[in-house]
């Protein structure tokens, strides 16, 4: 631990010291004088790292090593983790035909699958599935935990439901630390080593899209995703918020969101906006869609329509 | 007297006292440590630890950071009929009350501490060090205002000992300039948390105008009954002298409080059932249950009886000016009061979640204990406080001057 805390002193010094740095590392210098008593395992640079906004490129580097080292300490795999910035010219969107949609909820299990969800105790799903009665749209007709033999069920319609990707988003106004924020191609996403745990972005969301992490994951070693993006499906920590990003780690690199393969109907449409071509501009154009809770302005980037 | 006399003679008034002062500590103690060992458990482990989870967030540490921030706004009470007014019987103890302000301030902040998921993490919330998300997160308004506000009313009760204490007139200018900040300052901390509530759209319980002249009403009914209780103690266990008359006139302005509250709280009320849109679900959890879960509805009516036996006996002069009666409709109100501004507002503002999850929370085991230890460090924290003050304000505490 001695050897790193100077290399990362070695490496700061490049830059040049700005005030904020110097309180920075003052304060971060008496903070480690009183923490390796009081948190196990947690080490001067994870405690000092500073926001994902302001990590310089070897900075950045040095974290995603450190991350490396770290889960294979943990799981003993070897993990791809990149930081891919967004891509140009790029507005990510999303679009769920709800007439299709018959509730297996095989994309809610593809999505914790993928991003390397806590399995059990707490068993965490970013994807809900609500299952309406015909005629309503009210949530609290719906029924979450349905289980039926056979899906879909006669007199019920299923509605998906995971983070709407906002372009208004309260969770980023609530955020007291800035911990969250929206790239520009869309992505509503979570620093997981800035969040503080407090929680209120959860009040603040409408949709019950961002979850926290009441403990370390459960992840079966077998079952691990070892494919990851330090701002998408990286195992998550403990006492931090986590949320979908229509998954970063896959649509950066083009490909599509997991959910999105994983549905055995077709009923989820994913795509780039500003493309003139694409199936979700011929969606948007050509069918009636709808936002859901509309008149909360949140802008949501993911768009239901019946078919 | 040189400084460190001085402070040889502050830890020596820390030290004195009789045995039932040391049988106090001990237990504030006791029951800190053992909090301290529940939170150390949760710390390792995770707040899964707690009831809360994703559909209930946020619970009990919560709902005693928003009890606590009306107490301590509860010293405006005392500053106004003290110092605007210059009502003898009141500006003789409105010391008190301020540095139970300071005690329930620290204890809204330990409360925030142990419910961070990464407390570690708190300098990310530092102004230039960290990235305070201000001026757009409510969150971050809060922080700001809170930690002002202690800070005001240190440097006040600071100033006023430190005069007392060396026997010399404070600079009138100054000591106006802090009093007239700390009353801002008591209805910004209200006013602010509230927002922190009623700025959400996702929480339709929450994303109501009233909340903030809720908020400031309740917090003149709990502070206050808190400091009429307080004070019979203090005047019984020190030679510190607390008229019955300020007693009664802090009970009259509580009971006026609690009509306003009251009556804030039928204009919601009406205003959620007679118009009657999915919104109602939330007060409708809260007073008689939803889809047959009711866990909170016998709270809720614990707390309206309460509020309005006391609104009650304070409004009635020979009640009021009775002291058993008196108590009898502190507590009343305390317990009410803590209620509606604790469970009975947290709770229901998750219940039904945005996706109509109803998911019943009550505090468990664990963190009644954690919770249980903030209240224990905050009364030590108090009874510090009152040690250092109460023998400086009865004049047994002197820098002695020296003979020319």
């Amino acid at each position: 631990m001695k050897n790193d805390s100077a290399k990362s002193v070695e490496l700061d010094r490049n830059d040049s010291v700005t005030r904020r740095d110097f309180l920075k590392k003052s304060l971060v210098g008496a903070g480690l004088l009183t923490l390796p008593g009081l948190l196990p395992g947690c080490t001067w640079e994870e405690f000092s790292q500073k926001h994902f906004s302001e990590l310089a490129p070897a900075e950045l580097e040095q974290v995603l090593r450190r991350l490396k080292d770290q889960y294979r300490r943990c799981y003993g795999r070897e993990f791809q983790l990149s930081a891919t910035g967004p891509l140009p010219e790029t507005a990510f969107a999303y679009a769920l035909d709800l007439s299709k949609c018959i509730g297996c909820r095989r994309c809610v299990y593809a999505c914790a699958e993928e991003n390397n969800l806590s399995r059990s105790d707490p068993q965490i799903h970013w994807i809900k599935v609500l299952r309406f009665p015909n005629g309503s749209m009210n949530p609290e007709d719906a029924e979450r935990y349905y289980a039926p033999d056979k899906v879909p069920e006669e007199g019920y319609y299923y509605m998906p439901v995971q983070c709407q990707q906002c372009a208004n988003p309260p969770c980023v106004k609530a955020c007291p630390v800035q911990a969250t924020w929206k790239e520009p191609d869309g992505m509503v996403v979570v620093d997981y080593n800035w969040c503080i745990g407090c929680r209120y972005c959860m009040a603040a969301c409408p949709y019950d899209a961002r979850h926290f992490n009441w403990a370390a994951p459960t992840l079966p070693i077998n079952e691990i995703n070892t494919h990851t993006h330090y701002l998408g499906n990286r195992p998550q920590e403990k006492n931090v918020v986590g949320k979908c990003t229509f998954c970063i780690q896959r649509v950066r690199e083009g490909r599509y969101p997991a959910c999105v393969e994983a549905c055995p109907v077709g009923a989820r449409k994913f795509g780039n906006l500003l493309d003139q071509d694409s199936e979700i501009r011929y969606i948007l154009e050509h069918k009636r869609v709808f936002r859901f809770k509309e008149e909360l302005n949140t802008q949501p980037n993911f768009y239901y329509y019946f078919s | 007297m040189t400084e460190q006399s001085t402070i040889k003679g502050l830890l020596l008034l820390l030290v004195k006292g009789n045995r039932w002062y040391y049988l106090w500590l001990a237990s504030l103690v006791l029951l800190i440590l053992t909090g301290a060992c529940a939170y150390r458990v949760q710390f390792d482990r995770g707040l899964i630890v707690t009831n809360m989870r994703d559909q209930v967030s946020w619970g009990l540490y919560i709902a005693n950071f928003t009890y606590l921030v009306g107490v301590a706004a509860a010293a405006v009470l005392l500053v106004i009929p003290a110092y605007l007014y210059n009502w003898k019987p009141i500006k003789e103890i409105v010391l008190l009350g301020e540095l139970l302000a300071v005690a329930a301030i620290v204890m809204c902040i330990t409360f925030v501490m142990i419910d961070l998921g990464r407390p570690d993490r708190f300098w990310h919330l530092l102004p230039k060090i960290g990235r305070l998300n201000w001026p757009q997160s409510m969150l971050a308004w809060d922080v700001v205002v809170l930690n002002l506000y202690l800070l005001l009313n240190l440097l006040i009760s600071w100033y006023v000992l430190s005069n007392l204490y060396r026997g010399t007139a404070p600079n009138k200018t100054l000591f106006w300039l802090l009093i007239c900040l700390s009353i801002p300052g008591a209805v910004a901390i209200h006013a602010v948390t509230s927002y922190l509530y009623g700025g959400l759209p996702a929480r339709p319980f929450w994303n109501a105008s009233i909340m903030a002249p809720r908020f400031l009403a309740s917090a003149f009914c709990s502070g206050p009954s808190l400091i009429i209780l307080i004070f019979q103690v203090i005047r019984k266990f020190s030679p510190l002298k607390v008229a019955d008359e300020a007693l009664f006139k802090l009970a009259e302005m509580v009971g006026w409080s609690m009509f306003v509250n009251l009556f804030l709280l039928g204009a919601e009320v009406f205003k959620e059932f007679y118009s009657n849109t999915w919104h109602v679900s939330h007060i409708q959890y809260l007073f008689f249950g939803l889809h047959g879960k009711t866990q909170l509805v016998p709270f809720t009516w614990t707390a309206i009886a309460f509020n309005v036996t006391s609104l009650c006996i304070l409004i009635y002069p020979r009640t009021r000016k009775n002291l058993f009666t008196l108590n009898g409709a502190c507590v009343m109100m305390l317990i009410g009061v803590w209620i509606e501004k604790g469970l009975g507002l947290v709770n229901p503002g998750f219940t039904p979640t945005p996706l109509g999850e109803i998911y019943e929370y009550l505090p468990n085991l664990r963190e009644i204990t954690i919770s249980i230890g903030v209240l224990a460090f905050g009364l030590l924290v108090y009874t510090v406080l009152l040690a250092i003050a109460i023998p400086i304000q009865t004049g047994d505490f002197r820098a002695r001057t020296d003979p020319p």
